[in-house]
């Protein structure tokens, strides 16, 4: 799995790609975030779209994600969700939990 | 034709990966559709994961017992561990409210979802998990004859 990082209008928008799973993947994304927001980064986009492959531990690492961004007075949404994981969220019904976006701008934007 | 394969892996995260690989490859010489070559492959890893993490608890000495089986009817996968057995009674609904924001506790729900059939018998001395998919249509086939293969 590979993480970029990069900033947008005061967005930090987290280019996610490769396989959100059990070990390596699940930890980097976990430091990932926790690092972001130790730093006072917290409006935070995860970009999906080049995730190929997440398993149950990769769903529950964009869950820690989400409530460890909520629980720091920070906001957190998902950007272009990839069929694979749009079908995962759905059938776990946490697709409607997340804040999902399909446009960049649009979700830059979307921040209070 | 019916043929079996089954592999004995170490209670390593490398499993998990490897339990995945090997499903997604036999269920592609299979025949099976895409999707459910990725239905079967990831129910086969969380069933991997449980047996590795929470059977085994990673220990050297337990193993995973991986075994695929090609009936006219179905493909059948079993794994098992040699951990203390679960508790099927308190396994918590993933979907209920209060637990949607847990950060685990999805995978048998998952397994669940993406097999048409999946058995779960704990016992004092490990779990056994079946997981059974229907082959649909005639294009199912095995270009394999029958085998039986161990790894360490």
């Amino acid at each position: 799995m590979k993480l970029n990082t990069r900033q947008v209008d005061g967005v930090t928008i987290v280019d996610c790609s490769g396989r959100i799973t059990l070990g390596e993947g699940s930890v980097m994304m976990r430091d990932t975030v926790r690092d972001l927001l130790s730093k006072g980064n917290k409006k935070i986009v995860l970009n999906l779209g080049d995730v190929n492959y997440i398993d149950s531990s990769g769903i529950g690492e964009l869950v820690s994600a989400f409530t460890t961004t909520k629980n720091q007075g920070g906001e957190l949404k998902l950007l272009h969700l990839t069929k694979k994981v749009h079908d995962l969220l759905q059938i776990t019904k946490l697709y409607t939990v997340f804040d999902v976006k399909d446009d960049e701008a649009a979700a830059v934007k979307a921040f209070k | 034709m019916e043929q079996s394969v089954s592999y004995t892996l170490d209670s390593t995260l490398d499993t998990v990966d490897n339990a995945e690989e090997k499903a997604s490859r036999i269920a592609t010489e299979l025949g099976f559709a895409e999707d459910e070559v990725m239905q079967i492959s990831m129910a086969v890893r969380e069933g991997a994961v449980n047996a590795v993490l929470h059977g085994n608890a990673y220990a050297p000495d337990k193993k995973v017992i991986l075994a695929f089986e090609r009936t006219p009817e179905n493909l059948v996968i079993t794994i098992r561990d040699q951990g203390k057995g679960i508790d099927l009674g308190n396994i918590p609904n993933p979907l209920a409210p209060e637990n949607l924001l847990k950060t685990s506790g999805r995978g048998i729900f998952l397994m669940r979802s993406f097999m048409d059939v999946v058995e779960i018998r704990p016992s004092q001395t490990g779990t056994e998990v079946k997981l059974i998919k229907h082959v649909r249509g005639s294009s199912a086939g095995g270009k394999e004859g029958s085998q039986r293969e161990h790894e360490t």
